[in-house]
C-alpha cells in the first residue's frame, strides 16, 4: 500500500534526508521518500502491518527530528 | 512570515539591542561582564543549545545545532563573549532568512501547480450539493459553472461553453465544448453552465493524474541529488574528524596555545556545515519540474531533466508528431474552371462519402451542402466516385477512374493523395490532399539544431516520397519511410549504438501505438497528451498539447535547471573550501564561518528559484 502524509515544521533539508534514511530502515518499509520541499511523506509499507508500521515511524521521526510531526 | 518565523523577529531584535547595550556598559561592572552577555546569549540561543543536548539524547550528533552549541559555548568558554552572542545572533538571522526564503519558493511551486479543484457541485434527488470531488461517483451529474474549474472528466449533458485549457497545456487556447463532447478536468470553465456526466472517479481523471505525476517526480532523484546525498554522509563526519585534529594536532606537536586552536577547531566546525548543498540543489530540480509543469511541459522525474539537457539525437514519429495527422486540401489546380468551382464540384460529388478524403474536401469547402444539387451518387470502390450534380455527371477519384472513363489527365508534382475531377468526358483538374505539417514544426527543428542537438531524425510508417518530401521541408538529417512499428523499435536501437556514451536519444511521438519505441528510447516524450492517459503512462515526458516546438523549450529548461544546480555545488563547494582553508590557517573568524555557513545557503536557495521561471525564448 502507498500512503501520503504530510509532514509539519519539517524545517530542514539535512533532517528530511535523515529521517527518510531511517524510515527506509524499518522493517516492512518498501519504499519511502521524504520530501522536504512538499513537506510530505510517501511511504509504501506491509498492507498487513500498515497501522503497526507508521507508529514505528512516528517513533522514529520524533527521534531524528522533535520539532516535525506527521499528520495521520 | 508565519507566526514561528515572526517570533524568532522578536527574539533577534530583543537580543540584538542587549547585545548593543552591554558592548557601551559605560562604567566597569562589580562581576565579570560574562554574567550580563549570557542575557542576550541564551535569549537568542536557547533553543538551538536546547536541540543539540536533546539530539544527543537522541543519538543523532552531528547536525547544525550541535555545531553552533560548541562553537559558542567554546567561544565563551575562551572569554570571546561578544563574538559568542553575536555569532548566535547571525546564525539565528541566516536560518530565518533561510526559511523564508525556501517557504517562499515553495509556495510559488504549489502555485504553479495549483489546478487541484476544491469542489464539486453535484446533483443528486434534484438538488445541486457542494462536495469534495474524490466523494463524486462515476455516472453522476456535476454542474459546472462560468469562472470555475472542472473538477472530473465527463462528457457534457447539456449547455454548451468554451473551456480554457491554460492551466494543462500552458497554452491559453479555449476549446469550444457543447452536448456530447468530452470535458477534461482541470480546464476552466469561461462562459456558459454546463451539466456533465462524469465518466471516470476523481482519481483517474485528468488532473488527479497530472498532480500525482507532477508530485512524484522527486522521488526520480537526478544524478546530482545523489551525489549530494552521498556526499553528505560522508562530509559531516569527515569535517568533526578534521576539527578535533585541528584541536588537537598543532599544540601537542607544539604549535602553540591549546585556546587558540581550539577557538580555529571551532570556526572550522561552523563553516562546514552542508546545508547549502542539501537544500538547494533539490528546490533547483523540483523548481524546474514545476516551471516546466506551468508551460504545459511534464517531466517525470529529475533524472529525465538531466537526461533532456544532454539531449544528441532527437528522433520524431512523423503522423501526428510532426503533421497534423489529419488530411486536408492542401492544393487545388484547375485546368478549366476557378479553384472554388473545382472545389464545390468535388465537395458536392462527394457529399454522401464517409471517406476521410471526402470530409476534407467537405472542410475545405466550407459550406452547407444543398442536397436537392446532388443525385445519383455511385460509389465506385478503389477508384471514387460518380454524381450528377445540378443535372452533370461528375467523375471524382484516382488516376484509376479517369482511366475507366476515358478521360485524359495529367499527374501533379505536389506529394500526396491527388484527387481528379472530370465532368462529362472533359478533365477540369485536380485537388491534391495530404498531412499538413504542423505550422511550428520547422522552426522546432531549428531549434533543435541551434541548441546543439547533433542529429533529428523522422521515422514514418508511410510511403518513402511522402517521407522524403516532408523531410526535406522541414529540414531533417535523416528520413527513415515505410516502417512497421517493429522496425522503429530496430531504427531506435541502431541509432543508440551510435550517439556518444554521454549522449541522450529522445524519440517523440504521439503516444499512441508507440510505446514500445517510447520505453525503448534514453527519454521517451509523447506530445498532444490532453485526454489521452495512455500516452500519459507510456512516456518520460508529457508535452500537453501537440506543439513540436515544446520540446526544444523543454529542452532549453532542463539546461537551465542543471546549469543552475551545478553552479549551487560549484559555488557553495568552493566557498565552503576557501573558507575551511581560511579557518585552518587561523584567517577566518566566527563572523565569516557563520557567513559561510548561512549566506551560502540564502544566496543558494535564491538562485535556485530562478529554475521557477519559464524561459519563452530559448
Amino acid at each position: 500500500m502507498k500512503k501520503k502524509f504530510k509532514l509539519i515544521d519539517l524545517d530542514c533539508a539535512n533532517c528530511a534526508a535523515k529521517m527518510e534514511d531511517a524510515i527506509n530502515k524499518i522493517d516492512g518499509v518498501t519504499a519511502a521518500t521524504v520530501s522536504f520541499i512538499q513537506q510530505r511523506l510517501t511511504i509504501e509499507a506491509d498492507d498487513g502491518r500498515f497501522d503497526d508500521i507508521m507508529a514505528q515511524v512516528v517513533k522514529v521521526c520524533k527521534k531524528v527530528e522533535p520539532d516535525c510531526t506527521i499528520v495521520l | 512570515m508565519n507566526k514561528k518565523q515572526k517570533k524568532t523577529l522578536l527574539r533577534i531584535i530583543v537580543a540584538a539591542i542587549l547585545l548593543a547595550v552591554c558592548q557601551l556598559w559605560p562604567t566597569p561592572l562589580p562581576f565579570p561582564s560574562i554574567f550580563l552577555f549570557l542575557i542576550p546569549y541564551f535569549i537568542i540561543g536557547w533553543d538551538i543549545l536546547w536541540k543539540a543536548i536533546r539530539n544527543i539524547a537522541n543519538g543523532q550528533v552531528f547536525d547544525e545545532n550541535f555545531l553552533m552549541a560548541i562553537a559558542t559555548v567554546g567561544a565563551l568558554a575562551i572569554g570571546e563573549c561578544p563574538e559568542a552572542v553575536f555569532v548566535m545572533l547571525f546564525y539565528q538571522v541566516g536560518e530565518l532568512f533561510q526559511n523564508v526564503a525556501v517557504g517562499r519558493s515553495r509556495q510559488s511551486i504549489a502555485a504553479l501547480m495549483d489546478i487541484r479543484p476544491e469542489e464539486a457541485n453535484v446533483e443528486r434527488d434534484g438538488v445541486v450539493e457542494t462536495v469534495d470531488p474524490e466523494e463524486v461517483a462515476v455516472g453522476e451529474t456535476i454542474v459546472i459553472k462560468p469562472g470555475e474549474r472542472v473538477p472530473i472528466d465527463g462528457v457534457v449533458l447539456e449547455g454548451a461553453s468554451t473551456l480554457n485549457t491554460a492551466a494543462l497545456t500552458g497554452e491559453s487556447l479555449p476549446r469550444d465544448v457543447t452536448e456530447g463532447d468530452d470535458v477534461i478536468s482541470g480546464c476552466v470553465n469561461l462562459s456558459g453552465l454546463l451539466r456533465v456526466r462524469t465518466t471516470k472517479a476523481f482519481e483517474d481523471s485528468t488532473v488527479a493524474k497530472i498532480l500525482d505525476l507532477v508530485e512524484n517526480s522527486t522521488t526520480k532523484k537526478a544524478k546530482a541529488e545523489q551525489f549530494i546525498t552521498r556526499f553528505a554522509r560522508y562530509y559531516t563526519p569527515a569535517v568533526v574528524i578534521g576539527a578535533v585534529l585541528l584541536a588537537v594536532l598543532p599544540p601537542l606537536l607544539g604549535g602553540g596555545e591549546w585556546s587558540k586552536w581550539f577557538e580555529q577547531a571551532l570556526i572550522f566546525l561552523v563553516i562546514s556545515c552542508p546545508c547549502a548543498l542539501v537544500i538547494s540543489v533539490p528546490l533547483t530540480f523540483f523548481g524546474g519540474i514545476g516551471g516546466c509543469s506551468k508551460a504545459g511541459i511534464l517531466v517525470k522525474g529529475s533524472n529525465y531533466l538531466e537526461a533532456l539537457a544532454r539531449a544528441e539525437i532527437v528522433v520524431f514519429d512523423k503522423t501526428g508528431t510532426l503533421t497534423q495527422g489529419v488530411f486536408n486540401v492542401t492544393a487545388i489546380h484547375p485546368d478549366k474552371c476557378p479553384e472554388s468551382r473545382l472545389l464545390e464540384l468535388a465537395a458536392l460529388a462527394e457529399s454522401w462519402s464517409n471517406h476521410p478524403i471526402a470530409r476534407s474536401l467537405r472542410d475545405a469547402w466550407n459550406q452547407e451542402i444543398d442536397d436537392s444539387r446532388v443525385g445519383n451518387v455511385a460509389e465506385i470502390a478503389g477508384r471514387g466516385v460518380k454524381a450528377d450534380v445540378d443535372d452533370v455527371t461528375i467523375y471524382v477519384g484516382n488516376d484509376k477512374l479517369m482511366e475507366d472513363c476515358g478521360v485524359s489527365w495529367h499527374p501533379c508534382h505536389h506529394v500526396g493523395t491527388t484527387v481528379h475531377v472530370a465532368a462529362q468526358g472533359e478533365y477540369l483538374g485536380h485537388i491534391v490532399i495530404s498531412d499538413a505539417v504542423k505550422p511550428d514544426a520547422k522552426q522546432a527543428i531549428a531549434d533543435l539544431k541551434r541548441s546543439g542537438v547533433r542529429k533529428t531524425v523522422m521515422l514514418t510508417g508511410d510511403a518513402q516520397e511522402v517521407g522524403k518530401a516532408v523531410g526535406a521541408e522541414l529540414g531533417l538529417d535523416e528520413v527513415h519511410a515505410q516502417l512497421l512499428p517493429a522496425d522503429k523499435v530496430e531504427r531506435v536501437e541502431a541509432l543508440l549504438t551510435e550517439k556518444a556514451p554521454k549522449g541522450v536519444l529522445v524519440f517523440v511521438g504521439d503516444g499512441i501505438n508507440d510505446a514500445p519505441v517510447l520505453s525503448r528510447a534514453d527519454v521517451g516524450v509523447a506530445m498532444g497528451a490532453l485526454g489521452s492517459d495512455a500516452a500519459i503512462e507510456a512516456a518520460d515526458v508529457v508535452l500537453m498539447d501537440d506543439k513540436p516546438s515544446k520540446l526544444s523549450q523543454a529542452i532549453a529548461m532542463a539546461r537551465k535547471t542543471l546549469r543552475i544546480a551545478n553552479q549551487n555545488i560549484v559555488f557553495a563547494l568552493a566557498v565552503k573550501a576557501v573558507f575551511l582553508l581560511m579557518g585552518i590557517f587561523g584567517v577566518a573568524n566566527m563572523w565569516e564561518a557563520t557567513f559561510a555557513d548561512v549566506g551560502v545557503s540564502v544566496i543558494a536557495i535564491l538562485n535556485a528559484t530562478r529554475a521557477l521561471k519559464i524561459d519563452k525564448n530559448i
